[in-house]
């Protein structure tokens, strides 16, 4: 991972929906259309606190596909960003067209990451998530075939109702030909609090489905030659995420929309989620930070720890006092402990026996 | 009292020294508060209900832990009211108590007729050749029936029926007639006011301006107030700082003569250097022999109390100190255990003793305490001939070593209504008790007696009795020996670990169901750790119930991106620290809750 001092990266975030997935936390909105422009004028005020040129840049969401090609342009153009920086934006498969796709990729976007979440029709109905199951496939060619530098498709693992051959079918479909994403990301179905599936034990995954799912993934990927760098995250040699390698090594950013987070050497800040007091104190030239904290130097080592373990970066054995008791868990290779699929299904638990001495 | 102020000690063919007899709830206390009312001792409007119980646990459980005494006047005499402690665990304060009289009232309940206990301290009034007073209280209840109860007396105790007083303890009828019968039927003290001092104390307790007082009852020769005094047991020599009667309010006095009852401070600082039992003689030209009877009472039940918030200790250890001055027979040494940290290992007199100690501990010394299983004093006799005394599971030398276990005897009285004949011995059968006596004291009502292992009487035997007999039953036990048993330790481990508390030495027939039952107890209550982890109950190296704490599969949180690193990291660093906090056993990490949920469960 890098420790590029120049790294730093730009994360925007675009809160609007056609819909809301029913296992979604993030900050988002329906039916707000109408907003987009106000909320592009906020964008850009905010831009102005960029202070240096970004390495990455990227787009999350909500759905930025929802934004029109222009307002991409025009966001992108208002980015000041190094030569060869990374702009990745998220897209829904049902925005994918090749005439977007083109006007994205004109406009400065490398990186697309469409979140398919699973081929399955019936993991879909039972996600909510209104695009069709078929033609994955005809979605990669035409993602393929625009000449992104490095593309990812999104998954989601452990939905009740999946089975084992879900799994196996939806990764054969997505990968196994010529057009395949060289990055995936493969989410375990996480019921947070606040959404309809947090709120319905019933469709609460069981820590052993889970369990064997993850480790059913890392098996069908090891065997295509994806390589693990993330507990989340696989791709073929050099088509990391850049952006995202920056969070994971306390890398600074500039966190830009309603509800995103900023890291400036030690100080991470977010900016106010509420879209319509957002948009309020944005049209008035108000302060949009919600709150700050600034980290103390025995959290911030923590944090850094439990960072680098999540990575296949690994952290100095010497941090994890006993890991010869761990060693389903992490493997120790050179002076570095690098967790095992066991281990990446455990990480917060090996993360809270870290004792970072540096 | 214008009479006592003079030098001379009352004239003893008028004093009358008597003690009340009874079983739990039959009355007692309002009776003599009513005494104290009808002598004018106490004004009416004064009257604090249960005047002579002092302690606030007293009062709510209805019983009398300490024993307190009062000197009161009724036509022309001098009456000592010595009141016992009503719970068999304090046994041996009673028979302290009772020598020092020379009559007792036997009270008994109009409705409920004769109860184990009433029997039990009737004989022992019977064995301090005691004139008794048989009187039946409680008249004025609809459910009263004298003329079964007085027959029930004159058939088990062998009081004839029309000499059996009626009273109402709580209206007052009936109590001046007892007074009067007391005077009549109970003799007057003997004792010879020139021979060497010779005088019992029958109660201590301490107070915390005074240090100790002591009650006292002279049998010879005359305590006064400007002597040194020598506590012949203790061979202890102490300066009387003041000497008197309560009435109930303490009168100071010049002289205490022989048959009187009273007070006596001689600035001693622990109950445990003015036992009960104790015979106060004078420091020059003092008696050569000590009043027969004295015995240092032994602990009977042990369980190790630990703080829940082991930064208590340092308060839990002072709140002991203070309990044992007025508390003789609490003991207590310094204990740890791996889950429960550091706390005391203590004996009671019994399990009441046990529960009350524990209560005072927590209510007046605000502490939060946790008991372990409750153990009785074992006799374990080993291969090479020696024996060694265990109050504590944990020290019970390995199997191999050991020839085999005493374990300590009870013979228990039960009375109770007939009806329940057959559930109470199916109860004693499962308890391993032996039946040695049942008598019919009236077609109704039947007396069981039993010889049966103290532990098993320990292990909630009292409620099971009751609830069985839905409260009719009562229950009264004293020590006889020490009988071999086939008797095992069973541990408990976590991981292949022992966990002190839990072990307990328990009859090879419920080894497995105890072990058992902690062990699917525990399954519930340790949380879910990276590794299987299982909970074994062993006798020495055989396993015999296992349970299995299954591995946590999944603790990782998917996503971490920018806006989730803050709370990621609160979370982690919050439930770092709460690693901190737990127990580790055998890699296992539990949180200390988890035990005392166990052992709460347990009770």
């Amino acid at each position: 991972m890098s420790h590029d001092a120049e790294a730093y990266g730009v994360y925007l975030h675009v809160p609007f929906c056609r819909q809301r997935c029913d296992y979604c936390a993030f900050v988002t909105y329906t039916n707000r259309d109408q907003d987009i422009d106000a909320y592009v004028d906020g964008v850009l005020r905010e831009l102005d606190e960029q202070d240096r040129p970004a390495t990455s840049v990227f787009f999350g969401g909500g759905t930025p596909s929802m934004l029109p090609a222009h307002v991409m342009e025009r966001l992108i153009a208002a980015i000041a960003v190094h030569p060869g920086a990374e702009i990745t934006m998220e897209v829904n498969p049902e925005d994918v067209t090749e005439d977007y796709l083109h006007a994205v990729h004109d406009a400065g976007i490398t990186r697309v990451s469409v979140g398919i979440q699973s081929t399955a029709p019936h993991v879909l109905k039972s996600l909510g998530r209104i695009h069709r199951a078929e033609g994955a496939r005809e979605l990669a060619e035409l993602i393929d075939g625009v000449g992104f530098s490095s593309w990812s498709m999104d998954l989601i693992l452990g939905t009740v109702g999946e089975r084992d051959e879900d799994v196996r079918e939806t990764l054969a479909t997505v990968l196994d030909h010529d057009a395949a994403p060289p990055h995936l990301s493969a989410y375990l179905l996480t019921p947070e609090r606040a959404t309809p599936l947090g709120k319905d034990p019933l469709r609460h995954p069981s820590e052993e489905t889970l369990a064997d799912r993850y480790l059913l993934l890392n098996q069908e990927l090891e065997r295509r030659h994806y390589g693990w760098y993330e507990i989340s995250n696989f791709s073929r040699d050099g088509h990391e995420c850049r952006h995202n390698q920056l969070y994971w090594a306390q890398g600074d950013y500039l966190g830009v929309g309603p509800g995103a987070h900023g890291h400036l050497r030690g100080r991470r800040s977010w900016r106010i989620a509420n879209l319509d007091t957002w948009l309020e104190r944005s049209a008035r030239h108000e302060d949009t930070e919600a709150g700050c904290e600034i980290v103390e130097e025995a959290s911030a080592r923590f944090e850094r720890a439990a960072l680098m373990l999540r990575t296949r970066v690994g952290v100095p054995a010497a941090w994890l006092a006993d890991a010869d008791e761990l060693s389903e868990f992490v493997s120790i290779t050179g002076d570095r402990a690098i967790l095992t699929p066991q281990g990446r299904l455990m990480a917060d638990e090996i993360a809270r026996r870290l004792e970072p001495t540096s | 009292m214008a009479a006592q102020k003079s030098n001379t000690a009352l004239e003893i063919a008028k004093i009358r020294n008597f003690s009340i007899i009874s079983h739990v709830d039959h009355g007692k206390s309002t009776l003599s508060d009513r005494i104290l009312e009808i002598t004018g001792a106490v004004d009416a409007r004064q009257m604090r209900a249960q005047y002579l119980d002092s302690m606030d646990i007293e009062r709510e459980r209805g019983i009398t832990i300490k024993a307190q005494n009062v000197r009161v006047s009724f036509e022309g005499h001098t009456l000592h009211l010595i009141d016992t402690p009503g719970h068999v665990d304090f046994g041996y304060e009673v028979s302290r108590s009772l020598a020092a009289c020379e009559g007792a009232v036997l009270l008994v309940d109009a409705s409920q007729g004769i109860q184990a206990q009433t029997l039990a301290n009737c004989y022992q009034a019977l064995e301090n050749d005691l004139e008794i007073v048989a009187c039946m209280n409680k008249i004025d209840l609809p459910a009263a029936d004298p003329a079964r109860c007085a027959a029930e007396i004159e058939n088990v105790l062998g009081i004839p029926a029309d000499q059996v007083l009626s009273i109402s303890a709580k209206t007052g009828e009936g109590v001046p007639e007892l007074l009067r019968a007391i005077i009549e039927r109970v003799p007057a003290p003997e004792g010879d006011p020139d021979a060497p001092l010779q005088a019992l104390i029958f109660d201590s307790s301490f107070d915390q301006y005074r240090g100790v007082i002591s009650s006292v009852r002279v049998m010879n020769g005359t305590l006064r107030s400007d002597e040194k005094v020598r506590f012949m047991q203790a061979n202890k020599t102490h300066e009387i700082e003041e000497i008197g009667a309560r009435t109930p309010t303490p009168v100071p006095l010049p002289a205490i003569g022989p048959g009187e009852v009273g007070y006596l401070i001689a600035g001693i600082k622990t109950v445990g250097d003015a036992r009960s039992g104790e015979t106060v003689t004078t420091a020059t030209g003092g008696a050569t022999e000590a009043l027969t009877g004295y015995r240092d009472p032994k602990p009977m039940v042990f369980c190790g109390l630990y703080p829940i918030d082991g930064d208590d200790l340092p308060d839990m250890r002072d709140a002991l100190d203070k309990l044992k001055l007025n508390d003789a027979s609490v003991t207590f040494e310094p204990e740890s255990s791996h889950a429960l940290g550091f706390g005391f290992r203590c004996g009671f007199l019994g399990l009441l003793h046990m529960e009350i100690v524990k209560e005072r501990l927590e209510r007046e010394f605000n502490l939060d305490l946790i008991a372990t299983a409750p153990s009785v004093v074992y006799h374990a006799y080993l291969t090479d001939g020696s024996m060694q005394v265990i109050d504590n599971p944990v020290e019970l030398p390995e199997s191999t070593k050991l020839d085999h276990i005493d374990e300590p005897m009870l013979s228990i009285t039960i009375l109770s209504p007939s009806d329940y004949t057959g559930t109470i011995m199916d109860l004693c059968q499962s308890r391993r008790a032996e039946m040695t006596k049942m008598e019919y004291l009236s077609p109704e009502r039947v007396e069981l007696v039993y010889a049966i292992p103290l532990a098993e009487v320990v292990m909630d035997f009292f409620d099971a009795l009751k609830s069985r007999t839905k409260g009719y039953a009562s229950l009264d036990y004293e020590p006889t020996d020490y009988q071999t048993s086939q008797l095992v330790r069973v541990d408990i481990l976590i991981n292949h670990t022992p966990v002190d508390a839990f072990s307990t030495i328990v009859h090879r027939s419920s080894a497995e169901y105890y072990g058992r039952r902690m062990a699917e107890r525990l399954k519930e209550l340790i949380p879910q750790q990276m590794f299987e982890v299982p909970i074994q109950a062993a006798i020495g190296g055989r396993v015999i119930a296992r349970e299995t704490v299954r591995a946590r599969r999944k603790d990782v949180l998917a996503k971490c991106y920018g806006g989730d690193i803050t709370r990621k990291r609160k979370l982690l660093e919050k439930q770092k620290e709460g690693k901190k906090r737990m127990k580790n056993l055998g890699r296992v990490e539990v949180p200390q809750e988890a035990f005392v949920a166990a052992l709460k469960l347990e009770d």
